[in-house]
């Protein structure tokens, strides 16, 4: 599909609306279901990286320093990231607007 | 040269599947259709059909089936009747609208409960918003070449939509008729071999069915609908080719005797030939009455209805299912509402009838004749009559 999903118009749709591009869901911004944000704390991280390993969304990654960070583009504010976090170093909050 | 023989008109549909050379046949056996897939498992038992053909566990699993392998570009059949057509229905949803030209026959029956194994059309009628194309016909020549007729009109590149072709259960599924099979190389002139434009193969992925939020569902749905539109155009061509080889001729309304009639019944399926009879009778006597049937029921033919009863007083319609506690049999609603905005349009007066198995004799259509005129001229308090039920 070359044109973002809120232009097609119902002649762009291919036959049967079927996916001849591979691996397009990267394209899906998973992040606007979010209602909390994970703020990471690099003063409380050890680094250990059981964020990254639990994250069911696989949008934790590691940073240059060692600290960790997740990508807002497909976070879905789901939380798992800072109740296993070992010292408390990610905390939830609140999507304003 | 074409063969004439006797032959019963469910083994009639297998060997129309046979003539279409289907590659995969998926299918559950079930009264009364059963007789159509025991005749395909022998013919590729036997060798005569070159298919796989796949016993499955339900007909959920039967119309499963056939989506996968009419996705990876099979030409696919398959058969069911009344419980088992139910058993698909959310299926049925999935191949029209993944363009899937899977062709099904389907031999009309009641629906449970109470259990009934005889025909009328409340399955058909329950399954009449899937965006299949469905047709109708009333004898076993009329069968065999709308068999053929389903898989060209489907698998148009133009098209590419699956079909049903309802036949009555029992009163044509299981009499013995003269029907006159053509010759192969004739089938073979009118049935190109099927070529899906996106098949499913390991060599370059494709994602069939997939995912779409709101923001992407109304354009697909709105792709679908004037895609199933636009069908009718190629269905039309496709009778039209059909019987120009064939010197058979089909069209989405029917009409007998109607020309100057008043007073004009309307019919899907096989009764219609019993309403024939009834209609000569009436004739005979001097009576302005005609009858048309509809034979395309999906896409609707809208255009040829209204041209069809715009000169006719009273219009009475034969339902054989009831939409409980509506306006009437679906087929009488849909006739009403594509006629209101006419400027001149028959009364329309619904009748429900037939149902599980009930006949309806040719003394039995004069009756509804009579009562429907009487109604037309009277009036009545109940939106619908039930012809023959005992009060």
């Amino acid at each position: 599909m070359t044109k973002p999903e809120g232009e097609l118009t119902w002649k762009d749709i291919d036959i049967g609306a079927i996916v001849t591009e591979p691996g397009n869901a990267s394209q899906y911004r998973t992040g606007d279901w979010r209602s909390e944000r994970p703020i990471f704390d690099s003063k409380k991280c050890i680094k250990c990286g059981i964020c990254y390993i639990f994250c069911p969304e696989g949008c934790v990654e590691q940073k240059a320093e060692g600290y960790f960070d997740a990508d807002l583009f497909y976070c879905k504010g789901c939380g798992i990231c800072a109740r296993e976090c070992w010292t408390g170093a990610i905390t939830m909050v609140a999507e304003e607007e | 040269m074409a063969k004439k023989v006797g032959i019963e008109v469910s083994l009639a549909v297998a060997e129309a599947a046979k003539l279409a050379n289907a590659d995969v046949v998926a299918a559950y056996p079930i009264t009364p259709q059963t007789h159509i897939v025991e005749h395909l498992a022998e013919l590729v038992a036997n060798g005569e059909l070159d298919a796989a053909y796949i016993p499955v566990e339900s007909e959920h699993s039967a119309m499963s089936a056939c989506l996968g392998s009419s996705a990876v570009g099979a030409r696919t059949f398959t058969a069911t009747a009344g419980q088992g057509l139910e058993l698909m229905h959310e299926v049925l949803y999935v191949a029209s609208a993944m363009r899937l030209p899977v062709v099904m026959a389907v031999a009309n029956r009641a629906l449970s409960s109470p259990l009934s194994v005889w025909g009328d059309q409340s399955d058909v009628m329950a399954v009449r918003d899937t965006g299949w194309i469905q047709l109708f016909v009333e004898n076993g020549q009329e069968t065999v070449d709308n068999v053929l007729c389903a898989f060209r009109m489907g698998e148009d590149p133009r098209v590419l939509l699956p079909v049903m072709v309802h036949l009555d259960g029992f009163y044509l599924s299981h009499v013995i008729e003269a029907v006159l099979f053509p010759e192969q190389s004739q089938v073979d002139k009118f049935l190109p071999p099927f070529k899906y434009p996106l098949p499913l193969h390991p060599d370059k992925p494709l994602t069939m069915g997939a995912f779409a939020m709101p923001v992407l569902y109304s354009e697909v749905k709105k792709a679908q609908e004037v895609n199933l539109e636009a069908a009718k155009e190629v269905i039309l061509e496709c009778w039209g080719e059909f019987g120009k080889l064939f010197g058979r001729n089909y069209s989405p309304v029917e009409r007998y005797r109607s020309d100057d009639a008043r007073v004009l019944l309307l019919t899907l399926g096989g009764f219609s030939e019993t309403a024939m009879t009834a209609v000569d009778r009436m004739q005979e006597e001097g009576r302005e009455v005609g009858l048309v049937r509809l034979r395309l029921w999906r896409p609707f033919p809208f255009a040829e209805l209204r041209q069809a009863v715009k000169n006719a007083e009273v219009l009475i319609v034969l339902d054989r299912a009831i939409s409980f506690g509506g306006p009437g049999g679906p087929v009488c609603s849909e006739v009403r509402s594509a006629l209101y905005g006419e400027e001149k349009r028959p009364k329309v007066i619904g009748f429900v009838g037939g149902l599980g198995g009930r006949d309806i004799t040719p003394a039995g259509f004069e009756e509804i004749v009579n009562k429907g005129i009487e109604i037309a001229q009277k009036g009545s308090d109940k939106e619908f009559e039930i012809y023959g039920v005992r009060e």
